[in-house]
This record gives structure tokens, sequence and C-alpha cells, in this order.
């Protein structure tokens, strides 16, 4: 039952669309030989082909193929193995062509189908009508000349992949879900960083509204929205538009859009003057992209394991609780440390993975996860290495300190970045396991409290937790519970 | 197929290029010369056969993922009318 939105007049339903435009990984760009590395130099990574001088002839780079070939399949899509390129026709001062080389009716990826997570638990099928290559333009800046606009062409001709979605998606929240499941995608496939404040991906939000069940309504696009927050509030402001403008009377121009941060609403873009009129055509300079199905089974063959494939075997090979798992394979870098942690244990200890896989992802997302947000960092830039927390997962697994202690230690390990095996030796922390010292010590503390073990030998149990206490106090948290316990109660009962 | 004035006006408007209106009359005959010399094609029987993408049996030449191109910064900006600071300086065209 998809959600609805009530109205003056009755209810509403929203149709939500992405297209997304992921930057490709590669060192080049799509058809030159300039680098693409992200903030260098103005115009310094611009070769003839990339700022259009007369005469050039582009020559696509092979491993932007392959990058979108892989995405593809992450996607469960169809490879088309002969694709088509066309010049998309557009004057803008970016844009030293005069066109976009991009793909129209013969995209290099068809149909497929991703499942997003939504917040109640279930799942969803969204549809993907297609992924096809194109150039990014230029960057424009229009703040930096009172009259003048610069224009740096680094950019310009860097392979993009668009991602266009089928018309699947009804709320916000499987708007930003879908949105963020792309991001996942690439980033495991290895195909783009999703890096959204340099820009790598950004979403064009199609939005319309309809009576439940009835024909499509004339949609809006909102173009380069670059965050999953932006889009759910794009997609909120504008279905409340829509709905709000219909029921006074009016109509839904279809027009493209802009968001707006400050406000969290969209506007119309100024400039509407035949609008979309890219008189599309294949590109005479290139002949169509053709390759072989063994060159797709081959990239399938070497396809990194994806977010769903790792989260199924966390929960079933590691024995992890599939909501760990799933905070843990949301982002590939959690996922990597995890991995990378749970080997360093498992030949710390000796142990295997299947008995280590509940500490270590505990230890993740409360321990680590609690102390990462306080400081404001990324998991890359964690202040505890992989071998200092796997030695600290090592002396808790092998009983030399608690786990009480281990908390402690961690927090002089984040103040300092010393090693928890050498923090221990300074501090003296390990773990009193000896029975003849806190054999001593209980029966010091049972002579100071004569009255209160008089009282539990009549019938007070609950006391046994104090004596509990008094023993940890004594030893200053460092005597092994276990010990205490069995030590105590024989004492006790006398 | 033939066109008329305004669909030529949009056109020159599309492309970016001037035609006056004295030249728009003329314009609209010599590209419905054009269109009509190309129809002829439309008489071959063209049902089931692949659109010829090339005269010669060849494939998509590739280039490797390899920076082998840039760094001139110069070269590049040197026919523009104007430069600044690095950048292409062009009237500014706000969105």
């Amino acid at each position: 039952m998809s959600k609805l939105y009530p109205g003056a007049t009755g209810d509403w339903e929203a149709v939500i669309g992405l297209e997304i435009h992921a930057q490709v990984i590669s060192e080049a760009k799509l058809f030159s030989g300039a680098a693409t590395a992200f903030g260098a130099e103005p115009n310094s990574q611009v070769s003839f082909v990339c700022s259009a001088q007369p005469g050039m002839l582009p020559v696509i780079n092979e491993e932007c193929v392959r990058q979108a070939v892989r995405t593809g399949l992450a996607m469960g899509c169809k490879i088309n193995l002969r694709s088509i390129f066309d010049r998309k026709n557009y004057f803008y001062a970016d844009l030293p062509q005069g066109y976009q080389i991009s793909q129209y009716k013969d995209p290099i990826v068809g149909e497929g189908v991703v499942n997003i997570d939504l917040e109640d638990g279930q799942t969803k099928e969204i549809g993907v009508e297609r992924l096809h290559l194109e150039q990014d333009a230029g960057k424009s800046m229009h703040d930096q000349h009172p009259t003048m606009t610069y224009v740096d062409l680094n950019r310009s001709g860097v392979a993009l992949m668009e991602i266009v979605s089928k018309p699947d998606m009804r709320t916000p929240e499987e708007a930003a879900a879908y949105f963020k499941k792309i991001r996942s995608i690439v980033r495991y496939a290895g195909t783009c960083d999703g890096n959204m404040e340099q820009g790598s991906m950004r979403a064009d939000v199609n939005v319309s509204v309809r009576r439940p069940g009835e024909e499509f309504g004339t949609r809006t696009e909102t173009k380069n929205v670059n965050s999953i927050r932006y889009v759910t509030q794009v997609v909120e402001s504008e279905i409340r538009r829509q709905i709000d403008l219909i029921e006074d009377g009016g109509t839904v121009d279809q027009e493209t859009r802009l968001f707006e941060v400050a406000t969290g609403t969209t506007r119309p873009m100024r400039s509407k003057e035949e609008a979309h009129d890219y008189r599309y055509f294949p590109d005479p300079d290139l002949l169509p992209l053709e390759f072989s199905q063994e060159f797709v089974d081959k990239l399938a063959e070497e396809m990194p394991e994806l977010e769903d494939a790792k989260k199924e075997r966390f929960i079933a090979d590691l024995h992890i609780t599939p909501y760990n798992a799933g905070v843990l394979t949301a982002e590939k870098e959690n996922a990597d440390y995890f991995e990378t942690l749970l080997a360093a244990a498992v030949e710390k200890t000796g142990k295997p993975v299947s008995e280590l896989g509940k500490l270590v992802s505990n230890w993740i997302t409360s321990d680590l996860f609690g102390a990462l947000k306080k400081l404001g960092k990324p998991i890359n830039e964690s202040p505890v290495s992989v071998p200092h927390a796997a030695e600290l997962l090592g002396l808790q697994l092998e009983g030399t300190i608690s786990g009480r202690i281990a908390r402690d230690v961690f927090e002089i390990m984040l103040e300092t970045g010393q090693g928890p095996e050498e923090i221990v030796e300074e501090k003296g922390l390990k773990q009193v396991s000896d029975t003849g010292e806190i054999e001593k010590m209980i029966d010091e503390i049972l002579a100071a409290n004569a009255d209160k073990v008089e009282e539990y030998r009549g019938g007070k149990d609950k006391l046994f937790g104090f004596f509990v206490g008094q023993v940890m106090k004594a030893t200053q948290g460092k005597a092994n519970p276990q010990v205490v316990n069995q030590l105590l109660r024989p004492k006790l009962d006398g | 197929m033939s066109i008329d004035k305004d669909t030529v006006a949009k056109i020159a408007n599309l492309a970016r290029i001037e035609v006056s209106e004295s030249e728009l009359e003329s314009t609209v005959g010599e590209l419905n010369n054009i269109l009509d010399w190309v129809e002829q094609l439309g008489e071959v029987n063209t049902d089931g056969v692949e659109a010829m993408t090339s005269v010669v049996e060849t494939q998509l030449p590739r280039r490797q993922d390899q920076v082998t191109d840039g760094g001139y910064r110069d070269q590049v900006l040197k026919n523009a009318p104007q430069s600044e600071h690095g950048f292409f300086a062009v009237p500014k065209v706000i969105e």
C-alpha cells in the first residue's frame, strides 16, 4: 500500500523518478587523455579535445566502458553489447563543443532492478530504466567577478554515468533510500566515489502527483540535487506545492526547477526559452560501441562483493545481528574496517570468525562509532588503528582485562593514541584472577562488614551484590568478576 | 517533407545563427531543396537493413586509461577573447 497525501479535496499519490549522474572513477577523461583529478588548478587538465578546438576527434577510454558495464552488472541490469553515442545539442558557456556526447536511443546498459530498505523494515523493488555514458560539462563560476562568469574546463569531458530510474517511488523516504542505494552500489563496485560535496554524484528529481490509481500527472524536474537530505526536501516541497496548486484550480507546468538550500524549496529556472530541444543525432565522429559477451562475463567474474551479498554473509556466517549487519554494510568504509579488524582479531586470538564476529561488530557499532561521533570524524580518520583495536579486543577475550576496564583503556587510546597493551602495562590494569589474592581481600571485606554478613545470612540475598561491589572497589575494578563470584558465594554461605 | 519560415527561424535561433527577415524566405527555399534531394533516398526499400555506420569494416578505436594529454593551459586559453586568473572569462551567464 503506497502512502497517500491528504489534500483539501481528497487524497493524492506522488510519483517520483530519479536521474542520477555519477562521475566515473578513471584516470583520464571519457574521450581524451586529460586527467580527471579533483581540485587541480583551473584549466590545467584540459586537452584540445576537451576544449573543442577545431578538428579534434574523440577516442573512447576503455576503462570508462568497463566501469559502466560493472555498474550495470551491480544493478542487475541488461548489458547492451552494442550502443550508440549521440550529440545532445545546447549552448552554454561551459560546454565548448556546443553539444554533449551522450547516448540516446541505444544506451550501454538497459533495464534492471534494485532493492531498497525502508524504515519499517520492508524492502521495495525500484526499476532501473537505463544507464548511459556521457561527457560532463565544465564548471562556471558566477560570483568571482561583477560582470563576468569564469569557466574552468577541467571537468569538461570527464565520464559520467546517467542512471535513470523508473517512476517507481512514491514517497520522499523511498527517493532518499533509492539514491542512497545507488550510491552504495557504485561505491562498492568501485565505479564512482559517491562524493556529493565534490559533485561526483548528483540527481535530477522528477515529481508529479495524481489521484490514486489514475494516470500520471504533469511532472517537474528539479536539477542537480547533491545530497540525500536535499532529495527528501525537494520531493516533500514539490508534492506539497503541486497538490496546493492543483487544488487552487491551477495546473502544474512541465518545467525545470532549481532547489534552494536556504528555504528547502524549489523555484522555476529563469530561462525557459525553447528549453528541451536537444536535436539528438548519432555522433558522426564515433562508431557504435561494441563488445562481446565474454568481455561482460569477465567483468562479472571480477566483481567485488556488494552491499546486499555482504550483509547476508555477515548474518549467516558471522552470526551478526541483522541490524548491525545493516549498519556495517551501509557504508563501504565501515564494512572494510570491520572485516580488517575481524581478520586482525582472528590472528591475535586464534579464535574462529564465527565466534568473534558478534564481539567485533558490537564493539565497532557501539564503542567506536560512539567515539567517532563525539569527535565528528569519519571511520577512515579513526584515531584508533586496526592493530590497536584488535589488541584491545584480544586483551578482553584472553581475560587480561575486563569489559569495563576495556572501555577505560579505549578512552585512553582515543586521547593519547597509545597501544592498549602498553596502557594496561603502564597503569597496572591487568585483571586480577589470582585466587589467593582475591580470597585474601574477600576475607578482609567480610571481617570489616560483619553486620552485613549477618543480614545476608539472615536471608537478605540482595546483599551479595554489595560484597561483589566492595571487592571490585578494593581492586579498582581489576578483579576478574567470575573469580570473585566463585570465591565469594561459599564464604558468605559459611 | 517541407519546412516553413517559423521552423527556419526556430532552427536558426537554436543554432545561434542570425538570419535576417529578408534572408529567411530564401533560406526556406534552400533548405526545402536540400530536404527534397535527401528525400529521394526514401525511394529505396530499407526494411530490415541495419543502418550503416561506416564504409569500412572497423571497430570503434579505444584508448587506455592513462593521462597522456592536458597541462598546457596557456595554449588552451590562447584563442579565448578573454581570460582571467587561468579561467575563460565570458559575459555573466547567471541562472
